[in-house]
């Protein structure tokens, strides 16, 4: 059983992903990239946003607290959820006290992360996915491939054909008029649904107020039209102060688009203000652990909680570029993916993800914030190279580590080592 | 810059104000399997008219174990590298990865280890891959070769991102007499070598390598020229599979060229 080779492979032999994934990456990766260029502070404000996002992980514990205070002030509920069940619960609970029938989403990783949509559906609630590739990925019953172009994966004929028999459109494979199906009929959705569910770029602990940032408005709607907005974060996802917040939404921009500011920015402090024309009536802040404690408390890995899933380390990796986002089996894919996941879903079960990967570093270059994702993958190895108690992860191979420890033994002599070199001649003939 | 292709070659061609013995690690790769990579390296380094010093006992950097994970035996081949080349003044290598190894990733393999610990930060500074070494400290960018042809570089990822070496080999190459450096799409991004990785995950390696190849040959280079055996080895296996006739070369066979 190997999921990662064998969904490897059938990406590589789809000619029409490989172009897909090739033009993503020559248009974002390369547009990230530009972008930091033109940062008016100069591509080193990435390194500044490294230790701001670092001092925010360590102090998290405090940041999370004032957030949660100052959100409650502004009148909203704060629910702070173990793990992915308590999150899912918690929305189910605040669906059933609202008599919710029908929900907008807003493209969530987080949401995906702990399985939301089947668990609304289960308790007969409408869920629609509002943007518009994670709404393609919705109709197709698939998931997402990328975190920020969730239906790369998918062809405008696939689109097409998939339009017409869920939403009875004639077929057309032109992108305007399928753009313009969806949008109609997800206005109907978003004028229908009373409880709209998001994720949160990044939250700011001073002020207590989220950020969402979209290119297609739908946040807008499904943040102001329901009358219950939910919003579901990762508990790293909080900057200190308004200052860091700006910062960090600029780069985060730029890392997923090669854009100076997202089309749209919703800046969300609490439920609708006596005199307010629009906003929701109740607003909720679901604060997701799941896992992310137990990296936060690992000075290995701690690193990785920087991330503000942008998607820039997708959109230069060699590797995402050939195999696509499904090979790693999880929510999150590409380069913070192959970290992420294992740390959060089992290192043995994840091994590929650890392992399947050059080592190249192109995705540290791309990072806005800077993250050492190679240094994490290392640690990863090491772990499963000799087994780690402290994650309860196993020794991958009990052969392989006898291998190298012949290798190492052999590498103590020259005439081993010249050995082993007549022997890597017959390897590599 | 001085142009060394004007002086007579000998003794006292030596570079003025290098004093220091220059002592050669060769990439267990370059060792193995391309020995003409080794007396490429030293050839130059004759011509330069400084003596090279090739520690008999050495082995391997420990590279390999390191980015498989197993640090136990990783952590012993660096030692014993450490003990044969520690009291060397300046090691030149012509692998930008074991560089990088030795320069990033020894200081973390003995941070607990206070006997070699700081000898490994003291290695890091003395230690040099080829171009960088030619060119940042030698200051020398014209070695008198040359090949009439169209050259193409393929920057390595460690040498490229871990050491920050992109512009010293390609002044080499601009000053090779008859060269022409033409880039080749993507030029920083990984063959799909990644050491053990290419034996692991051979069909996404093997993608990978087909990506590179197509920049390469859409170059229109006659030669593609690197400074890591690994990536030259996966460059130009993926090459001849294909029936092409571009060969990859490390980047010293280019420098001792004389056609």
């Amino acid at each position: 059983m190997q999921p990662y080779i064998d969904e490897a492979r059938k990406a590589i032999s789809n000619f029409v992903l490989q172009a897909a994934l090739a033009n993503l990456q020559d248009r974002l990766g390369k547009g990230a990239a530009a972008a930091y260029l033109n940062l008016p502070e100069g591509p080193e404000l990435r390194l500044k946003a490294h230790d701001l996002r670092m001092q925010a992980i360590n102090n998290l514990d405090v940041l999370l607290e004032t957030l949660a205070v100052q959100v409650e002030k502004n009148g909203g509920r704060v629910i702070f959820a173990e793990d992915a069940k308590a999150a899912v619960g918690a929305c189910r609970e605040i669906a059933r006290k609202h008599g919710v029938r029908a929900v907008v989403k807003g493209k969530s990783m987080v949401t995906e992360e702990i399985g939301l949509n089947a668990s609304l559906i289960a308790d007969g609630i409408e869920v629609t996915e509002t943007d518009l590739g994670e709404y393609i990925v919705q109709l197709a019953a698939e998931h997402p491939s990328h975190i920020i172009a969730p239906a790369i994966h998918k062809t405008r004929n696939e689109i097409g054909t998939l339009f017409a028999e869920k939403l009875g459109i004639p077929y057309g494979n032109d992108p305007p008029t399928l753009t313009w199906a969806a949008r109609k009929a997800l206005r109907e959705k978003f004028l229908a649904a009373d409880m709209g569910i998001t994720g949160c770029n990044l939250a700011c602990a001073e002020t207590g107020h989220i950020a969402i940032l979209s290119n297609e408005g739908n946040i807008r709607m499904a943040t102001t039209l329901p009358s219950v907005h939910v919003a579901i974060m990762g508990m790293e996802r909080v900057a200190a102060t308004l200052e860091d917040h700006d910062v960090l939404l600029r780069l985060l921009s730029r890392g997923a688009a090669g854009q100076k500011m997202a089309g749209y920015v919703s800046h969300i402090s609490g439920p609708r203000r006596p005199g307010h024309s629009d906003g929701s009536e109740n607003y909720y802040l679901i604060i997701l652990d799941n896992g992310r404690s137990r990296i936060l408390a690992d000075e290995r890995f701690r690193e990785i909680l920087c991330c503000i899933r942008c998607g820039a380390c997708l959109n230069v990796c060699p590797v995402y570029a050939k195999i696509g986002g499904h090979a790693y089996g999880s929510t999150y894919c590409g380069p913070v993916g192959a970290v992420v996941t294992p740390l959060l879903t089992g290192v043995n079960r994840s091994r590929d993800l650890c392992l399947g990967e050059t080592l190249c570093g192109a995705c540290r270059e791309a990072c806005p914030v800077h993250i050492d994702i190679p240094r994490m993958l290392l640690e990863l190895r090491s772990m499963l190279a000799d087994g780690d108690a402290s994650w309860q992860v196993r020794r991958n191979s009990l052969l392989e580590k006898a291998g190298w420890m012949i290798w190492s033994w052999m590498m103590q002599d020259r005439r081993r080592y010249e050995l082993g070199a007549r022997l890597m001649k017959r390897i590599f003939p | 810059m001085q142009n060394l292709s004007a002086i007579n070659w000998g003794r006292d061609a030596a570079v003025p104000g290098y004093g220091r013995p220059i002592t050669l690690f060769v990439q267990c790769l370059v060792d193995s399997l391309y020995p003409g990579v080794k007396e490429a390296v030293e050839k130059i380094f004759l011509r330069l008219g400084l003596d090279v010093l090739c520690p008999r006992d050495q082995t391997c950097c420990g590279q390999p174990a390191f980015n498989a994970g197993y640090r136990k035996e990783a952590r012993n081949a660096a030692a014993r590298f450490i003990d044969i080349f520690g009291d060397a003044e300046t090691i030149v290598c012509p692998s930008g990865s074991c560089v990088n190894m030795v320069r990033h990733h020894y200081p973390l393999l003995f941070e607990n280890d206070p006997k070699y610990y700081p000898k490994a930060i003291d290695l890091g500074r003395r230690i040099f891959e080829l171009s960088e070494f030619l060119v940042d400290v030698l200051q020398v960018v014209d070695l008198g070769a040359a090949f009439s042809g169209r050259v193409t570089y393929h920057d390595s990822c460690h040498l490229l991102r871990g050491l920050s070496v992109r512009s010293q080999p390609r002044r080499l190459i601009q000053n090779v007499k008859g060269a022409i450096l033409v880039e080749m799409k993507d030029s920083d991004r990984c063959c799909g070598f990644g050491g053990s990785f290419f034996l692991k995950y051979p069909d996404i390696s093997a993608a990978m390598a087909a990506d590179k190849v197509n920049a390469v040959i859409g170059s229109g280079a006659d030669v593609v020229v690197g400074c890591d055996m690994g990536c030259l080895m996966r460059i130009q296996k993926h090459l001849t599979c294909l029936g092409s006739g571009i060969q990859a070369l490390h980047i010293a066979q280019l420098l001792t060229m004389n056609s």
